[in-house]
């Protein structure tokens, strides 16, 4: 059956859209597989989203339930990462921790890509003085360094995962707009879309059809190498009061208000430390892979 | 059918046709040939509204053409690009990029109307759902000439059409254009550097160089030797000394 | 025979790797080369362009290139170390490709890359290697050589960076020249030029050249010799001046297929291509 599967992929005439499509895709798996490094980040990333998914399944206690009694323990058979200085299950809270941590991430880049691409392509497809005032408005947010203007927006709002979301978006958005639009830019002057033109096609339909999936194996790539600066951004507000508040766990509050234990009981800050840095290296591996894959400009 | 009348085109501040005119009767295949830089392929494209920066009298069946063309304009006029290999989006199936034009023109029936094409310009079946990576030159031209078509046009622009491919494939496209105009009755202007490909071709032909029409003369003419702008003659002699 | 030819290619194949296996690129190819002008002609995919680079070594390490000799002037180039095959390449042979544009540095005056490549491979100062640059843009004809000298490659036009880039080829005094397609991006008017610019120079400097094109009729004006490649393979060799009696189906294939101008005809003979020409020769 694996065989059947394998030639049903990779025929050279295949025999409708779904066999066209889904062989692309397993060429592509083909090539990503190769290298060893990307296949680790991926692992790794998947691994983290499902331990943060599968937290209340897997959490030994309650992340939120203090025990003053049993502060700052090593790891030991019932405390599998220790325990904080209030008392709580250090394994608990970087499970729940990942699911605030990860989550901020995913919306950030839902809010973040889909803005960047429209704002970008259409800039780049359009032209003239919709090009000037979109890009101008793009420099605009990208004068300021990100973790300022983010700092500014959470200090005027209620400072929250949902005010840091929208923060990091904000300074987020700007570069991958400046990308689309290079794309776009070139991709603009080519044949094929001179050909989708000649069909008399809608300029939105050629930008949503025809430019932007072009477009987006660049961002793809990039989003997933900028995963890693938006985790630490997001560790950053955390660590700096602005993001997420206690009680609620997140990796980089949760490094925060450790920090003060740091020499004698180094593990309690470290472990959500390790969590970041896995993640950020994880998504950066990741990111180096998918750019060898699907970036045209290395084929 | 086709009108063309003191046709300027600027790039910026660079006129790179001046004053072109020329009709085109229904039916007929026009020649535009030069070399590069002569400004045939501008003078195409800009018919097709794909340049802007123009001014001069254009029209296609008898509808006078602005800076901005409508749908019907697309669904009449269609163009084959130069090269086949960056005219087919690299993302698409071909089934994809037949079924474009069908969208966009509402044409129902698209399945059969896609078979068809593919038929008729001689593709295997095979080919449908294959990407433009996996098809060789001639067959992606083939691809981008039923694209050309599946709207049902009455003028074809074709710009370079064989001029990638090798002698061959050349063969085989040159007919298929010349068997798919008879059989549609189709308005042709075709730009080209080749005078061979041309004067198999085209009826009547315009020599451009520098952004200028300099002479337009008839295949006879071109044939018996009777045309009289030294341009044509240089070109007319380095035809013939190629084929030895 | 009284003395070694300067090519010798016998039994050359090339593989190049797929997710399948291996496509077989060049599928054993013998010919020699003297001091004359040979020209190599087929369609695309023929597998002319790699025959050219698998002599010049200049094939992506992931090519399996196998011959039962692959020569020039008596170096075995499969089994050469790699500095020398630097030495013949750009020394011994030089390489003028298709597109000047792609090929010339975008940001080095035209002279200074002259001048580099000719002190690559001769011994003098940069006041020499300027004068040998100017002389060798006279030799192109190139009308305003002072001017070109100190021109980049965007300012000059296409033919005269082919002219450029011969002159380039021309410094180290080369022994051959492989010109793969170097007309093809130009006008039919500067193309007769450029190929006149070759041959003459190839035969005033006694160099050997391979003359790789697509173009039968064009080569064979030029060349003292053609091979006709079809998918890998040799499919006739003949004297260029009998190219009208060519015998092989492939080779009158291509002749009838092309428009003319003095003899107009309906429609065109196309090419059936028999399965009998891929089978292997011999």
């Amino acid at each position: 059956m694996a065989v059947v599967t394998r030639a049903w992929l990779l025929s050279d005439t295949p025999a409708s859209r779904a066999q066209a499509r889904w062989g692309r895709r397993y060429q592509l798996w083909l090539a990503f597989r190769r290298n060893p490094l990307a296949v680790a980040g991926l692992a790794i990333v998947l691994v983290m989203l499902a331990l943060a998914l599968a937290a209340p399944l897997l959490a030994t206690h309650d992340p939120g339930v203090q025990s003053l009694a049993d502060r700052l323990q090593p790891p030991s058979a019932a405390h599998w990462m220790g325990t904080d200085e209030l008392g709580r299950d250090t394994w608990s809270r970087m499970l729940y921790g990942g699911r605030v941590t990860l989550g901020m991430v995913v919306a950030v880049v839902v809010l973040v890509a889909p803005l960047g691409l429209i704002v970008g392509c259409v800039a780049g497809y359009v032209g003239g003085i919709t090009d000037k005032l979109l890009m101008r408005v793009t420099d605009v947010f990208l004068a300021f360094p990100r973790l300022i203007l983010a700092l500014a927006f959470v200090a005027a709002m209620k400072p929250g995962v949902e005010s840091a979301i929208i923060a990091i978006a904000l300074t987020a958005w700007p570069p991958y707009a400046r990308l689309a639009r290079a794309e776009t830019l070139t991709i603009r002057n080519t044949d094929y879309v001179a050909a989708v033109q000649m069909t008399g096609a809608s300029p939105w339909r050629i930008i949503c059809r025809h430019v932007a999936p072009m477009c987006l194996p660049s961002l793809t790539v990039r989003v997933t190498l900028d995963m890693s600066s938006i985790i630490l951004t997001a560790a950053g507000l955390g660590f700096l009061g602005l993001g997420a508040q206690p009680p609620i766990p997140e990796w980089g509050t949760m490094i925060a208000s450790a920090r003060r234990f740091i020499l004698e009981q180094w593990w309690v800050p470290v472990i959500p430390g390790l969590a970041i840095f896995a993640a950020s290296l994880a998504f950066n591996l990741l990111g180096d892979g998918l750019r060898d894959v699907l970036d045209p400009k290395q084929r | 059918m086709i009108e063309v009348q003191h046709l300027n085109v600027h790039f910026g501040h660079n006129q790179v046709v001046h004053e072109v005119s020329f009709q085109v009767a229904p039916g007929e295949t026009f020649g535009l040939v030069g070399e590069s830089g002569s400004g045939k392929s501008t003078v195409l494209r800009t018919i097709a509204g794909l340049v802007p920066g123009w001014d001069g009298g254009l029209a296609v069946n008898g509808k006078t053409l602005g800076p901005k063309r409508d749908r019907a304009f697309f669904k009449s006029v269609q163009m084959v690009f130069q090269d086949p290999y960056g005219s087919l989006h690299p993302r698409q199936t071909v089934d994809r990029i037949l079924a474009e034009p069908l969208a966009v023109h509402g044409i129902p029936d698209a399945e059969t109307r896609i078979t068809r094409a593919l038929e008729e310009v001689a593709l295997p079946r095979a080919a449908r759902f294959r990407y433009p990576h996996q098809l060789s030159g001639g067959q992606r031209q083939r691809v981008a000439i039923a694209r050309a078509l599946i709207a049902n046009p009455s003028v074809l622009l074709l710009d370079e059409p064989t001029s990638a491919l090798d002698v061959s494939v050349q063969a085989e496209v040159l007919n298929l254009l010349a068997d798919l105009r008879e059989a549609r009755q189709l308005t042709c202007i075709l730009v080209s550097h080749n005078l061979a490909v041309i004067g198999h071709l085209c009826g009547r032909l315009a020599v451009m160089q520098g952004g200028r029409i300099v002479e337009i003369v008839s295949q006879a003419q071109l044939r018996d030797g009777t045309a009289r702008h030294p341009h044509t003659r240089e070109l007319i002699a380095l035809s013939h000394e190629l084929e030895g | 025979m009284t003395e070694a030819p300067l090519v010798e290619i016998r039994k050359l194949r090339v593989d190049f790797p797929n997710p399948a296996g291996f496509t077989q690129a060049v599928r054993g190819i013998s010919f020699s080369l003297g001091r004359e002008k040979l020209g190599i002609v087929g369609e695309s995919g023929s597998g002319k362009s790699v025959t050219g680079r698998a002599l010049m070594r200049l094939l992506p390490g992931s090519a399996r290139v196998q011959a039962e000799a692959l020569r020039f002037d008596g170096i075995d180039v499969l089994a050469a170390s790699e500095r020398q095959m630097r030495r013949l390449r750009g020394g011994r042979i030089g390489l003028i490709m298709q597109d000047p544009k792609y090929s010339l540095n975008p940001v080095m005056t035209v002279g200074r890359q002259i001048a580099e490549a000719w002190l690559a491979h001769n011994k003098g100062g940069k006041r020499e290697a300027r004068e040998a640059a100017l002389s060798l843009l006279e030799q192109v004809r190139i009308r305003d050589p002072l001017r070109v000298l100190d021109s980049y490659p965007h300012e000059v036009s296409g033919g005269m960076g082919q002219r450029v880039m011969i002159a380039m080829m021309l410094a180290p005094n080369p022994d051959m020249l492989i010109a793969d397609e170097p007309t093809s991006a130009l006008d039919a008017s500067v193309q007769a030029e450029i190929l006149k610019l070759i041959e003459e120079l190839v035969s005033a400097r006694g160099m050997g050249l391979m003359l790789i094109s697509h173009d039968l009729p064009l080569v064979s004006r030029f060349c003292d010799r053609v091979v006709v490649m079809y998918a890998g393979q040799v499919m006739e060799e003949l004297p260029a001046r009998d190219l009208h009696r060519a015998r092989h189906a492939y080779t009158r294939g291509l002749l009838d297929c092309m428009p003319s101008l003095s003899v107009p005809r309906p429609r065109l003979p196309t090419l059936n291509r028999d399965p009998a020409w891929l089978e292997p020769k011999r």
